[in-house]
């Protein structure tokens, strides 16, 4: 490709090897250049100034400088936060949203390893939700101690989820039914089951469309209760949940790439053939990563509910998509994923104040478009090169 | 007599690939009116100098000139500008238009409406003017093979190449077809083409080039030779740097007791038609049993079925005492049984693993590698490292993904894998297939070596020359079924030969 007025070209080769920095060069510069359309959007959106559109957004994403520093130092005197410093209260909140982002993200990421597109994570966190909130309200007495009452709400939700993935792993494995159909369709199935028992049905309190308020075990412990001795700790929801995430982080590390599943998986996902001809049972791996996987995205959605404390018509849709664009972002790696959750939790937090509403979904489109862009971007090797007194004819026929 | 004027010349040409230097200062030049072939092992630089020509990489220091005159070649549109045509090994042709809409493909003239018509009686005045004749109007699909090539060799004509660069176009042709080819390529010269003849195979230097110049590592180290007046022996000495052994030297076999018996398999193939029929056979400890046969006359059915990819239909297999039919049997047969598979990248290996984790595919969950849930990552490092080392497989480290490897190194760590087990038997299905000399001796060594150690062998190979000097039996397979057997010593190429086209001869 000529560079018109200079006398440079750029030429275009594929790369042969793929240098680990590719991935997060990919990533970084994926982000940022979504960042950089996503400005284009906002101004046209009518933001004066995009720059400081990003600032406010970090900002209620994750607090300044200044912000962190007082609340250290009130950390260090045992005060409150001092008035109009926001101290922690960001990063409380982006915590929040990271941890059920963090849980579907992994959902996505083990399946994606074995090329299982399992998009479905959405609906099995809907399932999820629902099982965790049956046992919350309707099961155990509401005396239950705390941490059993979690347990067996955390329980409940793997194994819905791990049910409801079993069902297209099933087909899959079995009858070789496309799971990117099943799984999508089997989100709508969530969404309406929750419908069904909270806004027309038998879980809601009288017209609330809400199981109303869990009993108090049912809920996570939050930072804020321990407001009357630490006084910082006032207004700051973070709880558990995101250790939950890293804790389910590092197990689904270990087990690609310590475990012998794990070694099946990534044999599977990148050659079935090869795997068939080392006796790996693809069908039995097929039918177990999708159980994993529905197990984590109802882990999330039991997450979710015992922070909101509540399951109403209104319980958010997305987490499991958001999940897909956290898995590619973090290039399938479980680890990363902690990290890249946090960020998009973050913007999440973040754009909440922004009109108009759907500017984080966008960023969030943008991001996932540019990232793949990108990767297959740098799969070329691209140089700049001089041009020199050479004739560059066109390819004629023999006419 | 004054020799005819150089058609291009290419000097020290420098191309460096992640590791590997490809082209090591390398001239190579082409007269008008010859046929150049370029001798060389896999990985030796071959295709890389060519697709340099071709316009396709760019070298990092040397010169081309064409009729005398210094050229850049940037793009394949800038090499075929200065009439230098490429046919790959991989065709690049559109299966669903027809002949002459790929003739046009690519081309910027015409710019808005395009004459098809035009075109096609181009095409076919082309093709009566060098007798490669192809219906213009035919879909690509539609046609042969070799039919294909010839399009592609018309596409570089209808596009003014003077010189034609031909990727081992034999690797994809029955040997009427080779015949074929070379009689246009003879014909192209006599009209003043230049066709460079990337090969690796010596026959088929002896047979067409004029001259030779052979490349090794990178470097050439032989330019220009005359190819009359060349023994194929010096030819393969230049190519491997050592002396070949045409006939290998082994020991008479000791066959010992019954490894693999067959009662009257049957088996289907992928479209539910019968595959195999009736074959019964058996494989004695410390014996290379060959089977010979023309391509799809069950041979990969019959490698599925002993190896428990596929089911037979009806009949009995026994490894030693034990009946394979059971998936409680196959698992107790294990690592005994060893398998090369026909397609390594394919079936063999996982290309994004390393090589360290390839060597481990067929008992990564057994110990020392694994325990009940892990993989122990250190043994598995010092079982490549030991492997890398015991069978000479070239590779930057254990952990380099094994899709970066050239076919010969991917297929020793395959065999490193299959055979450091102590295999009982080994199924090798066309294990040198598409490798160079070196690499297909080292491979023929390791299967003579792994019989002198006991293993009994089933040998699949096209390759007759492979089979007569490996087997210690032939048996030849046609529509299914075993028509014959033979011992080498008793036998004459003829005589397999009209087996495998289905004259069934007294053994």
């Amino acid at each position: 490709m000529k560079l018109n007025g200079t006398n440079y070209r750029l030429r275009v080769e594929a790369r042969l090897d793929n240098p680990r920095w590719i991935g997060l060069a990919s990533s970084v510069i994926g982000v940022l250049l979504a960042l950089f359309v996503g400005g284009f959007v906002l101004k046209a959106a009518g933001a004066q100034d995009p720059v400081a559109t990003y600032k406010v957004i970090f900002k209620e994403g994750f607090g300044t400088f200044a912000d962190w520093q007082a609340g250290v130092n009130a950390l260090a005197t045992n005060t409150s936060c001092p008035k109009g410093k926001l101290c922690f209260g960001p990063l409380s909140d982006t915590l929040v949203k990271a941890s059920p982002i963090l849980l579907t993200t992994l959902a996505c990421i083990i399946a994606f390893r074995m090329r299982l597109w399992n998009i479905g994570a959405d609906g099995q966190m809907f399932l999820g939700a629902w099982a965790a909130t049956g046992v919350a309200v309707f099961l155990l007495p509401k005396t239950t101690d705390r941490w059993i009452m979690l347990t067996a709400m955390g329980l409940a939700g793997t194994l819905a989820g791990v049910a409801y993935g079993f069902i297209p792993g099933f087909l899959k494995a079995r009858l070789n039914i496309s799971e990117i159909i099943t799984t999508l369709m089997l989100n709508y199935v969530g969404y309406k089951w929750i419908e069904y028992f909270v806004v027309v049905g038998p879980w809601s309190i009288g017209d609330f469309e809400s199981t109303g308020r869990f009993p108090a075990p049912a809920t996570w412990p939050r930072l804020t209760e321990n407001a009357e001795k630490y006084p910082i700790t006032a207004g700051l929801t973070v709880h558990p949940g995101i250790f939950l995430g890293i804790a389910a982080a590092l197990l689904i590390a270990w087990i690609l790439y310590r475990s012998r599943w794990g070694y099946e998986i990534r044999v599977i996902g990148n050659n079935p053939n090869a795997a068939r001809y080392a006796g790996i049972s693809l069908a039995r791996n097929i039918i177990l990563v999708m159980c994993l996987s529905g197990g984590l995205a109802g882990l999330a959605g039991m997450n979710e509910v015992a922070a909101l404390r509540e399951l109403n018509g209104r319980f958010s849709r997305g987490y499991g998509f958001t999940g897909v664009i956290v898995a590619w972002l973090a290039r399938l790696n479980p680890l990363a994923a902690i990290l890249v959750a946090i960020l998009f939790g973050g913007l999440l937090v973040g754009t909440k104040l922004i009109q108009p509403q759907g500017i984080a979904s966008m960023l969030q489109g943008v991001i996932l478009f540019v990232v793949v862009g990108t990767e297959l971007l740098f799969h070329y090797r691209i140089q700049l090169e001089k041009v020199e007194a050479v004739m560059v004819q066109k390819a004629e026929g023999v006419s | 007599m004054e020799s005819p004027p150089n058609a291009f010349e290419m000097r020290s040409i420098v191309k460096r690939f992640p590791g590997v230097l490809a082209n090591d200062h390398v001239d190579f030049s082409c007269q008008v009116g010859e046929v150049h072939a370029l001798l060389g092992e896999n990985g030796a630089g071959k295709s890389t100098l060519m697709n340099v020509l071709a316009g396709l990489y760019k070298s990092e220091a040397g010169e081309i000139y064409i009729n005398g005159e210094r050229v850049h070649l940037n793009s394949p549109q800038d090499a075929i500008a200065h009439g230098i045509g490429m046919v790959h090994q991989h065709f690049m042709l559109v299966p669903s238009h027809t002949v002459a809409e790929n003739m046009v493909l690519g081309l910027n003239t015409p710019r808005f409406f395009l004459n098809l018509t035009h075109v096609e009686e181009q095409v076919k005045a082309l093709g009566e003017q060098y007798g490669l004749s192809v219906n213009p109007r035919a879909r690509i699909w539609e046609l042969s093979v070799g039919e294909q090539q010839r399009v592609e060799v018309l596409k570089m004509l209808f596009r003014g190449a003077k010189v034609l660069i031909m990727d081992e176009p034999t690797a994809v042709l029955t040997p009427q077809e080779v015949e074929i080819l070379f009689q246009t390529l003879r014909d192209m010269t006599k009209r003043g083409h230049s066709i460079v003849f990337i090969s690796h195979k010596l026959d088929e230097v002896a047979a067409i080039a004029d001259r030779v110049t052979v490349l090794r590592r990178g470097v050439v180290t032989a330019a220009g030779e005359p190819a009359k007046g060349t023994t194929k022996a010096q030819l393969a000495k230049l190519m491997v740097g050592r002396d070949i052994l045409f006939l290998i030297d082994k020991k008479k076999a000791q066959p010992g007791e019954v490894v693999l018996a067959m009662d009257k398999l049957c088996a289907e193939n992928d479209r539910g038609l019968p595959a195999l029929r009736d074959v019964s056979l058996q494989v004695y400890a410390g014996e290379i049993l060959g089977i010979a046969g023309v391509a799809g006359n069950g041979q990969r059915e019959l490698a599925e079925v002993l190896t428990g990819l596929r089911k037979p239909t009806s009949g009995r297999m026994m490894f030693g005492a034990i009946p394979l039919d059971s998936h409680t049997n196959w698992m107790e047969v294990g690592q005994q049984l060893a398998h090369i598979p026909e397609d390594r990248a394919a079936v063999g290996s996982v290309p994004a693993l390393g090589v360290a984790e390839n060597l481990i595919l067929k008992r990564y969950n057994r110990p020392p590698i694994s325990t009940r849930w892990s993989i122990n990552y250190s043994a598995v490092h010092e079982n490549g490292v030991r492997l890398v080392e015991q069978y000479k497989i070239a590779t930057p480290s254990v952990d380099t993904p094994v899709r970066m490897l050239s076919g010969g190194n991917l297929q020793k760590v395959i065999l490193a894998r299959e055979t450091s087990g102590q295999p009982k038997l080994m199924i090798a299905v066309h294990p040198t297939r598409g490798l160079d000399v070196g690499a297909i001796e080292g491979i023929h060594r390791l299967l003579i070596e792994l019989r002198d150690q006991g293993a009994a062998i089933l040998l699949i190979s096209e390759e007759l020359d492979e089979l007569f000097s490996l087997a210690d039996r032939i048996a030849v397979m046609y529509e299914g079924q075993i028509v014959g057997e033979k011992s080498p010593e008793h036998a004459n190429l003829h005589e397999v030969g009209l087996m495998m086209a289905g004259t069934k001869v007294d053994s």
